[in-house]
């Protein structure tokens, strides 16, 4: 007999996956021209009803169905960043599908789906259930990569991104099988137990950088990045808002929980070099693009490489950093491909670096807000990017990795010029073209009002959010 | 209410008062008249609050005054500490004085997003004078950046032909070098737990930190960068020439009157005050390159064929004596490089100002296109000789006396610092008259310089300030000193004990 409680620990995936089928049955009863916008706005309301049933979930911590999932202050942050995220991104949709002319509720089911095995992730605790997580999130984003089916740079985003993502996902799970072999569990607190009672022979680090493989790729650090520039200049921007932010974030969690609650070995050095190699590729490769999705997606590498550098810090201040990051990172990627989502236009046509020429003169409150954004992503005071950048380097540096902490923040440097550029043309170019933009519609005008406010807030204001995170730190690491 | 009951308030009004004029500009219609009244009734209200500080300074009491200390963030420890000494007070005062000034010669030459431009303008505003009077090391890295957006987007947006080119150029050398000051500071933060300026100048002299003397080199090293990159000292200074050139009239005023200061400020509070026992050590190269800059800057002013440029050579040259006079490390070098920061303020700022009304009327900064125009602009030559001759530092002007401490402190130090540096005033009189025989003297050789008219009752209004202030400066000096003297005094005191130690052992 199940108890109740367990019914409660699970309720926010519960919520998700019951509003993703209300959305699939509803689908059909819309004529095939109509907008979709009502179907989106249940969408929204699952999302926010997943919320409430994450802060009912806060006072019930504890495991559930057999540890195979554990509520904790660690996976509650994580709920409510993608929960967030979810409910933003579908805010931007419901315009972009409008504009886009794309008809098809699936769309809002899938984000649906795919924040149900975002949201697993960071509360499983067997590696089966993590695959099985994994998997529903990334099939739902390959369908989504691919939703501009009339384009075929969308359908080759689309196809690029399954066929790439199933050799990742092939590596985690061999990673997983090996681990398996080698300590005889695949519950993360057993194999912590395992390893830490000194089983850690040739089988259990390969695993472990099999692991590393296929989570790397979900989460584009390079090496395992190639794919990221091309699907993102593919897919749908509010996608692109998707996919950068939230499937990373559970990607993240899965590797604090492996990394640490396991205590699985030997990746230290994995970390260092791949933080090391997606900080410079990404901020190089940015650097000479002139496509702003191509150029965010150059930039979230980048970021990733910064998120990992908390990985190698000390425990206890690199994993709550770690948290933090995903979080101020989640608000200003959003937030800027909120914007360009809008601006893209029809067909998205304008995404070109050039084509933002003039928007401070034209749309104020555009720029402003993107300039927000990249401010943000930049680094500069009173945003979130700041003290994401701060607290992962005075972690590092905290446990004496000044090596990394120096290359960081050379990198956060070279970072400032391609983001810099593209506010140098919003303010100091003239436009080329003069055609008029849709007003912001309401719906764009919330997501835009949330992205900027988080991002300020947690610019101004991080001592909750931070404080939030230790406590799941600290529960990681007990 | 006494004015005693706004000593606990004041550093948060005067810093923030800007700040809250500009959101009160969003609210204005975008084309509305009185965007330029009202920007300049803030900006002179400002002054006037400013003027609060040196009135009720406490000479006899050494440290910090007027100090606020309110938690803002408990992890990491930040707090909202604020607080001014004798030099930084002045500081304050110069920025507050120039503001209304840059207002005043704005007000026609911008014609277009005139509500963007004050908005930036008193933004700018209150990030300098947040880097003037921040204690908290944090927050005072945070005024420093927030300087650096406003200027950038002034230069970028309101410049000339090149102004994309320069703004980045501006923001990209001074970001990246500040990056170093950030690390530095964080590595104090995680090493004493702490952001308050005077609880890390204590664990740092009290040696409470585990072999500091290795990281103390690199500490020292990365404030120094990105303050040099400020000053700018040579050879990083390749990025002011191309910024004063392309800035706004009101921009170049407020870049070399305060925003270099901001680099000599950094070295004197962080380098000689944090760490003290480096500053010794690494004082002979960094005076090695202030006077290079004071000669290399002289001698490529004076072949510059463009009045802007000319005038930022200047500043590299007169920036030069201010780094030589801190790096003396004598009561009057450092005294007099405090005065001549406050004397270069108000003097270059003045000549940009002048500049920029011989722009509005010819469109042209070459010296080749003027001559002879003392003859249609009396008023405005007149003016011009007096900001010219206190930049020279003739005695009674305000640039005299700094000078003049500076070169009796280089000459303690070492007498060749004196005798090189000195050179530099024969320099500047030598391509500043010359530049003033060009553009006034003789006859007016082209025909469009014959009807040029002279300055206006409102530009008068803003050189006014100016003129008195130099004469002010020069005749009166002690009423800056009796702050000044006192402060640098208490600046110089950790180096004085590094002596100390070095002679016992």
């Amino acid at each position: 007999m199940i108890p109740a409680e367990d019914y409660i620990r699970l309720l926010p995936e519960i919520v998700l996956a019951v509003f993703g089928v209300i959305v699939m049955l509803a689908e059909p009863l819309l004529g095939p021209r109509a907008s979709r916008k009502p179907l989106g706005i249940v969408a929204l309301v699952g999302t926010l009803a997943a919320l409430v049933a994450t802060v009912l979930q806060a006072d019930n911590l504890g495991p559930a169905f057999f540890s195979l999932v554990r509520v904790d202050d660690f996976s509650v942050f994580f709920h409510v960043v993608i929960e967030l995220i979810a409910a933003v991104v579908i805010l931007a949709s419901l315009e972009y599908l409008d504009t886009q002319q794309i008809h098809a509720g699936e769309f809002y089911a899938l984000i649906l789906f795919g924040s149900v095995g975002m949201v697993l992730m960071s509360s499983a605790m067997e590696l089966v259930l993590i695959f099985v997580a994994l998997e529903i999130s990334s099939i739902s984003t390959y369908i989504l990569a691919g939703f501009r089916r009339r384009i075929a740079t969308s359908s080759e985003s689309s196809l690029k991104y399954f066929l790439l993502g199933s050799f990742a996902t092939a590596f985690f799970l061999y990673g997983v099988a090996l681990i398996f072999g080698a300590t005889g569990s695949t519950n993360i607190q057993d194999l912590g137990e395992a390893l830490r009672a000194g089983h850690s022979s040739a089988l259990v680090y390969c695993a472990v950088a099999m692991m590393f493989v296929g989570l790397g790729f979900k989460v584009a650090s390079a090496p395992f990045h190639v794919w990221t520039p091309d699907v993102y200049e593919g897919a749908p921007a509010p996608v692109v808002a998707l996919m950068s932010t939230a499937p990373k974030a559970a990607v993240f969690a899965v590797m604090l929980r492996i990394f640490f609650m396991a205590s699985a070995p030997g990746w230290f050095w994995l970390v260092w070099i791949s933080a090391v190699l997606s900080m410079f590729i990404g901020n190089i490769g940015a650097l000479v693009q002139s496509n702003v999705k191509r150029m965010l997606a150059y930039s979230s590498i980048a970021h990733a490489g910064y998120l990992l550098i908390a990985f190698a810090a000390a425990q206890d201040i690199g994993i709550s950093a770690a948290m933090f990051y995903t979080a101020a990172y989640a608000a200003m990627n959003v937030g800027a491909f909120a914007v360009v989502s809008h601006f893209a236009a029809a067909g998205e046509r304008y995404v070109g670096i050039d084509d933002y020429a003039g928007l401070g003169r034209r749309y104020p409150v555009l720029a402003a807000c993107l300039s927000v954004f990249l401010l943000s992503l930049i680094g500069i005071p009173v945003t979130g990017g700041f003290f994401a950048k701060f607290y992962v380097f005075s972690a590092a540096l905290k446990s004496n990795l000044v090596g990394l902490t120096i290359l960081g923040v050379i990198n956060s440097a070279i970072a400032a010029y391609y983001y810099l550029r593209v506010i140098v043309v919003m303010y100091m170019r003239e436009p080329e073209q003069e055609e008029a933009l849709a007003p912001i519609s309401p719906s764009l005008g919330v997501a835009l009002a949330v992205s900027v406010f988080a991002t300020i807030y947690l610019g101004v204001l991080p001592g909750r959010v931070l404080e939030f995170a230790q406590a799941g730190a600290a529960r990681l690491i007990k | 209410m006494s004015p005693h009951e706004l000593n606990p308030l004041i550093l948060t009004l005067v810093t923030f008062v800007p700040t809250a004029g500009a959101i009160l500009l969003l609210l204005f219609p975008r084309r509305a008249s009185s965007i330029r009244s009202f920007a300049l009734i803030v900006a002179l209200g400002e002054f006037v609050l400013s003027l609060h500080l040196p009135l009720e300074f406490d000479t006899a009491k050494s440290g910090f005054q007027f100090d606020v200390n309110l938690p803002w963030i408990s992890s990491p420890n930040i707090h909202f500490h604020l607080g001014v000494d004798g030099i930084s007070m002045w500081l304050v005062v110069l920025t507050t004085f120039l503001v209304p000034l840059g207002v005043l010669v704005s007000w026609k030459s911008v014609r277009e997003r005139v509500k963007e431009f004050f908005i930036l303008f008193l933004l700018l505003e209150t990030a300098m004078i947040g880097v003037f009077v921040s204690l908290d090391l944090f927050l005072f890295y945070f005024f420093w950046e927030a300087s650096l957006i406003p200027m950038a987007l002034l230069i970028g947006m309101y410049g000339h032909e090149r102004r994309v080119y320069a703004a980045v150029k501006f923001f990209l050398y001074t970001m990246v070098a500040s990056v170093f000051m950030l690390a530095a500071i964080i590595w104090l933060y995680a090493q004493t737990g702490s952001f308050d300026y005077l609880v890390i100048q204590q664990a740092l002299h009290g040696e409470q930190i585990a072999n500091i003397s290795t990281a103390a080199e690199w500490l020292f090293l990365g404030f120094f960068i990105a303050f040099a990159v400020k000053v700018p000292l040579f050879p990083l200074h390749t990025w002011l020439p191309d910024a004063h050139v392309e800035a706004p009239t009101a921009g170049s005023v407020l870049l070399a009157g305060v925003l270099l200061k901001m680099g000599t400020y950094g070295l004197l509070r962080f380098n000689v005050g944090l760490f003290p026992a480096q500053a010794r050590e690494h004082a002979p190269w960094i005076v090695g390159l202030a006077i290079i800059g004071i000669i290399y800057g002289a001698l490529v002013a004076m072949v510059q064929p463009n009045l802007k440029k000319l005038i930022a050579y200047s500043s590299v040259s007169h920036l030069g004596f201010v780094v030589l006079g801190i790096f003396t490390f004598t009561q009057a070098g450092v005294d007099g490089a405090v005065y001549q920061m406050l004397a270069h303020g108000v003097s270059t700022g003045a000549l940009f100002m002048l500049a920029g009304m011989l722009y509005e009327r010819r469109h042209t900064y070459e010296i080749s296109e003027f001559g002879g125009l003392a003859t249609p602009m009396p008023v405005y030559a007149t003016f011009f000789l007096v900001i010219t001759l206190a930049s020279i530092g003739l005695p009674l002007l305000n640039g005299f006396i700094g000078e003049f401490l500076i070169l009796s402190g280089a000459f303690k130090a070492k007498a060749i610092y004196g005798v090189l540096a000195a050179s530099g005033v024969v320099w500047s009189a030598c391509y500043l008259l010359w530049m003033y025989q060009r553009v006034f003297f003789g006859t007016v050789k082209l025909e469009v310089n014959r009807t040029v008219p002279d300055i206006t009752a409102r530009e008068r209004l803003a050189l006014w300030p100016t003129a008195v202030a130099a004469l002010v400066m020069g005749v009166a000096p002690l009423v800056w000193f009796s702050a000044i003297d006192p402060a640098v005094r208490v600046a110089l005191g950790p180096l004085g004990r590094e002596l100390g130690r070095l002679v016992g052992q």
